[in-house]
């Protein structure tokens, strides 16, 4: 039977050739007698650049606008609708991705790695709306950001989180950046793309456990406006720094603050700051104290952060794929566990030496010691000066949006008085033109 | 702290964030630079590199599209066309017909028909597969290798971070450029590519 020729043919011939080359042709590809066309393999391309081309121009004309919308129209209706149309492009249309927050990851991956180079559309991503933060304020948040846009439409009853709880909540934001530069920078993981809450949204299917955090995120934006923002979002952290520095930046009110409170509860993410009584006198002395000892602790807090950081190596490097190789393989040799993995059957297929495998893994370690003492000396920084502004008096005599806060949503607007009378002027001399 | 203004009006306040602000933009210009000048290179995009591919069943369920964007492709250049072909049968059939029994493909993807004696060609009807890899597995095993997996760029949503390749046990998935986003084991790359 011509079958079980076929088969045993099949065994020798993949005997005889399995050490020389693997998957080669065992069977030589036949000569047809008869009229027979091999078919073409099918290969649909994929998006072509132009298109991401598209993108990147849609982003800048989108921030010119919000830009304009925030400082010039100053209507929070007309952010609102930009907002709305901004999650349809880059959310539901373009599926979330390629994003300004998941770009950091891309930006440090190709500072760091020699072989890895972002793609000029993910750089002009992050780079722009950071250019836009510097002179405008953080415009990008209120109107283009789809993630923003998708927190700010279940806002719906705000509660006021205390300044210090929020300073404290922030903390996460500084480490997810800094947890993602070092994931990125080591080459293990894009942390921001694998635990983006709001990505399943956009293409209505996903991972579980992120649609359920996405859920929740969404749930607890209906009390606390903007939860991944404010606490979470790294790129946040970036704008925020810049948006401090902002040549231009939203302002309540279009002309003098008079003080009457009227805007005092019309931020539902907390960033208006009330004006502040006379420098108090007596505190003086100790203040300065206090100053002090926070301006000492700060090189400590940095040490101790960067040695615990350090020390954490073994377990940060996990996420590195080569590191959970290494120590599979070491249980398996050490005979610590009796079964395999798909991943360590597939090291072994390739024949590399297991030394060579702890090389690189001890390697990508190293990496991480020196990452670890960064991130922690990062954190204890971050901490430190947090501790420091807290305990900074700032003279303060008018309501103003805090220039690191403010989303630049504009709903303070409609609030102030001077921007009523400005308006009904508006329309006086639209009415007799 | 420094109202003291000189004659020109600046505090020292001022001088300071416009210094700051100065370093920002030249450092984010610097940035761009080195961006624009390190990357020459257009889009890329994920791929199967199908040497590394073990095929082990991953790409069919940890892809975050309802069906995988990994699909198996037939490299019909350096097919064997052989008549018991094990990326169509079952390590051990019952018989050798198109019994739904017999198939290795759980969705019964590949169709298979008589060409010449002894040969056979085998198709994959895209639709139906869904890159569980069990037929690249038996090809891989006793064949030429002519099934293995790609990443069908007409479905695949370009992730920045592909679950798939976060998930992969032998370091397969790999950026490639997006001109040359197919890796074929047998046919170069010019055959056939329009």
């Amino acid at each position: 039977m011509i079958r079980f020729r076929h088969i045993i043919i099949a065994i020798i011939v993949f005997l005889y050739f399995a050490a020389v080359v693997s998957a080669a042709e065992r069977f030589p590809p036949p000569e047809f007698e008869v009229d027979y066309e091999r078919p073409t393999i099918e290969r649909p391309s994929p998006r072509q650049d132009i298109y991401e081309y598209i993108d990147a121009v849609v982003l800048l004309a989108a921030l010119i606008l919000a830009s304009y919308l925030v400082l010039k129209v100053r209507s929070r209706r007309a952010i609102f609708v930009l907002m709305v149309l901004s999650l349809i492009y880059f959310g539901f249309w373009r599926k979330g991705c390629v994003c300004p927050i998941g770009a950091i990851q891309n930006i440090v991956m190709s500072i760091f790695d020699r072989d890895y180079a972002a793609p000029i559309t993910v750089s002009v991503f992050f780079l722009l709306p950071l250019v836009f933060t510097l002179f405008f304020g953080r415009t990008f948040c209120a109107a283009v950001c789809p993630l923003g846009a998708l927190q700010d439409l279940v806002c719906f009853r705000p509660v006021s989180v205390p300044g210090w709880l929020e300073s404290a909540l922030r903390t996460f934001a500084y480490l997810y950046l800094g947890l993602a530069v070092l994931f990125a920078a080591t080459g293990s993981a894009f942390l921001i793309c694998r635990y983006d809450p709001f990505v399943a949204f956009f293409r209505i299917s996903g991972n579980l456990n992120i649609l359920i955090i996405g859920v929740c995120f969404l749930v607890v934006g209906i009390f606390v406006g903007r939860p991944y923002c404010r606490f979470f979002c790294p790129y946040g952290v970036l704008l925020r720094q810049l948006s401090r520095l902002s040549k231009w930046r939203v302002t309540i009110t279009p002309d003098e603050c008079i003080g009457c409170r009227l805007c005092e509860d019309s931020c539902p993410y907390g960033a208006i700051r009330k004006p502040t009584a006379e420098w108090p006198a007596d505190e003086y002395d100790r203040a300065k104290k206090r100053l002090a000892f926070l301006i000492i602790l700060l090189p400590v807090l940095i040490f101790l952060g960067g040695w615990a950081c350090a020390h954490l190596k073994n377990v940060t490097s996990r996420m590195h794929s080569t590191v959970r190789l290494a120590e599979r393989i070491y249980l398996e040799q050490a005979g610590k566990v009796k079964d395999t993995t798909d991943a360590s059957l597939a090291f072994r297929a390739t024949g590399e030496e297991v030394e060579k495998l702890y090389d690189r893994a001890s390697h990508i370690r190293d990496k991480f010691w020196l990452g670890g003492w960064l991130l922690g000396g990062y954190m204890g920084l971050v901490i430190g000066l947090k501790l420091i502004a807290v305990s900074l008096f700032r003279q303060r005599t008018d309501y103003e949006p805090d220039r690191a806060d403010c989303l630049a949503c504009g709903r303070c607007f409609k609030f102030c008085p001077k921007e009523r009378e400005r308006l009904s002027k508006a329309k006086e001399l639209v009415g007799q033109s | 702290m420094a109202e003291d203004k000189n004659e020109n009006g600046v505090t020292r306040r001022h001088l300071l964030k416009d210094g700051c602000f100065g370093a920002c933009l030249a450092g984010l210009a610097s940035l761009a630079g080195f961006l624009t000048g390190k990357s020459n290179a257009g889009d890329t995009v994920w791929q199967i590199e199908p040497n590394i591919c073990i095929a082990c069943g991953n790409c069919a369920t940890h892809c975050v599209l309802e069906v995988s964007a990994v699909k198996c492709m037939h490299d019909f250049e350096i097919c064997g066309y052989c008549e018991i072909c094990f990326g169509f049968f079952e390590p051990e059939p019952f018989d050798i017909t198109e019994g739904a029994e017999n198939q290795a493909c759980p969705t019964g993807a590949i169709k298979r028909k008589y060409i010449d004696e002894p040969y056979y060609e085998y198709t994959i009807d895209e639709s139906l597969c869904i890159g569980c890899g069990k037929c690249v597995k038996g090809c891989n095993a006793f064949g030429n290798g002519a099934l293995f997996l790609q990443v069908r760029h007409d479905r695949c949503l370009n992730c920045n971070e592909c679950s798939i390749a976060a998930a992969c046990p032998s370091g397969a998935f790999k950026r490639v450029p997006a001109d040359r986003p197919y890796i074929l084991k047998g046919t170069p790359w010019e055959v056939g590519h329009a």
